[in-house]
């Protein structure tokens, strides 16, 4: 069925689809995601907290990015800005796209989750005599990240698929990486299978991360009650 | 030691404070009741500024503070010396017994770990939660979680203690436990404001009552006053109900 020039294209092309999958996608995702962390953290607890101009601010940022594609981000940055002369390399452009743009996503996650604390767990640290960041860093935040983990690790498991849209401005990442075997060898069929298949090995490796993480972070029966 | 003069407060335009008088002396257990909606609850947030009033002078330890309008660094300095106990018991939820006794020491007080430690255990000691230092909220019941907030309340050492009908949301059998250790407290000489429906424990365990409906004081006086001879029609006819009397 499968004849024995195909079985070597995919044997062959494995360990390069792979290789930019470990060095490309993989960091692309990790330093994108923690960047996006950090802003939506900021842009949660601005709100959260109520910060008068700041706020008004951060619903634009989210209005705007959850309101355009992302290709059109990436595309906006990277073939874009240069014409104002701002011009970077792809890695850092898609960088900085993927974390501005999750960042708005997650920044309403883990808005939902603060709120999702309840009133008295702020009024009883205020008793005890806490201020309010105090009570924000060490009571309302954890909490919060606990209720939001799950929703942001779907949100990973997207961006790990999401970074594909990077080969359209030539990062070379795996997708670009098949893109290109496919046209040496002319195999789009089983190529783009194979990928595909790398990517879902990716997503289950960090579902399966995901589970432990809940397990680990399930230790004082917050969700059970 | 703790005395509140024409306390008002409005929700929109509801009043639910019409200017309130309250005299806490040292070593007083003070009961307030009253119907829901008497404004008992807001009252006692009031007090520890949960709420802001809109009208009302608060002396305490001979200092004299303006409710409807106190800076932030006077809020603290009185939070300091008083605790609060709530009905809902609002332990941290990431916090075990014992992290929940010791955080306000540690972060609010900066105390060192090692000494909060040690007046965390004793405190839980003293509530009967000896067991259950690294256990969380929820692994506990209703009634162990507001023996470890009264903990937390007793570790700062405070001069008061407000209570916000501490028993309103236990189950009929785990209250018992909690009052057992306010009267302790109690017994003691602990100075504690206390908004209940228990009336025993107002009878029996408090030594002043207070009586209050629809944002104003019905009718004040000792407990043996109050239980034995009321005054009032309204404090009459609330007393029949409750305790069941004829």
């Amino acid at each position: 069925m499968i004849s024995e020039r195909l079985y070597g294209i995919l044997i062959d092309s494995f360990w390069k689809i792979l290789l930019p999958g470990l060095k490309v996608t993989i960091p692309l995702t990790v330093i994108a995601f923690s960047l996006a962390m950090v802003i939506a953290v900021i842009m949660a607890l601005i709100q959260f907290a109520d910060v008068k101009v700041l706020k008004h601010l951060a619903r634009f940022y989210i209005w705007v990015i959850r309101g355009t594609p992302l290709l059109v981000q990436l595309f906006i940055v990277f073939y874009g800005l240069p014409k104002v002369g701002v011009v970077l390399a792809p890695f850092p452009s898609a960088v900085i796209v993927f974390s501005i743009n999750e960042g708005a996503y997650g920044a309403e996650i883990i808005r939902a989750a603060l709120e999702s604390v309840p009133k008295g767990q702020m009024e009883a640290g205020y008793c005890v005599g806490m201020s309010y960041l105090q009570i924000i860093r060490r009571i309302i935040l954890p909490q919060a990240l606990r209720t939001a983990f799950p929703s942001l690790s779907n949100s990973l498991i997207a961006m790990v698929k999401d970074t594909s849209l990077a080969a359209n401005i030539t990062v070379a990442e795996m997708f670009m990486a098949t893109q290109r075997i496919v046209a040496r060898t002319y195999e789009p069929l089983a190529l783009y299978c194979e990928v595909g298949l790398i990517y879902l090995l990716f997503s289950t490796i960090l579902t399966k991360l995901q589970r432990v993480g809940e397990k680990k972070l399930d230790f004082y029966g917050y969700n059970r009650r | 030691m703790l005395e509140v003069k024409g306390i008002r407060k409005n929700f929109g335009n509801l009043e639910v404070l019409k200017g309130v008088d309250l005299n806490v002396e040292k070593g007083d257990v003070v009961a307030i009741l009253g119907p829901s909606g008497s404004g008992k609850t807001t009252l006692l947030r009031c007090i520890n500024f949960l709420e802001t009033a809109d009208q009302g002078t608060l002396i305490f330890d001979g200092e004299s503070y303006d409710m409807s309008w106190m800076s932030r660094r006077d809020i603290g300095a009185l939070r300091k010396k008083t605790a609060f106990v709530f009905q809902s018991f609002n332990l941290f939820l990431n916090k075990t017994a014992l992290e929940n006794v010791t955080e306000g020491l540690i972060v609010a007080r900066k105390m060192q770990k090692e000494q909060a430690r040690k007046i965390g255990k004793r405190a839980l000691d003293k509530v009967g939660m000896s067991d259950r230092y690294d256990h969380y909220p929820h692994q506990l019941s209703g009634g162990q979680q507001q023996r470890v907030a009264i903990a937390r309340a007793l570790a700062a050492d405070p001069e008061i203690i407000f209570f916000d009908e501490p028993t309103s949301a236990l189950d009929p059998e785990l209250i018992g436990e909690v009052l057992e250790v306010m009267r302790e407290l109690a017994q003691e000489g602990m100075t504690m404001l206390v908004v209940t429906h228990e009336m025993n424990f107002a009878r029996n365990v408090s030594n002043k009552v207070i009586f209050m409906e629809q944002g104003v004081v019905v009718e004040e006086g000792t407990s043996k006053e109050f239980f034995g001879n009321p005054k009032e029609e309204r404090t009459k006819a609330f007393l029949k109900i409750v305790t069941g009397e004829s």
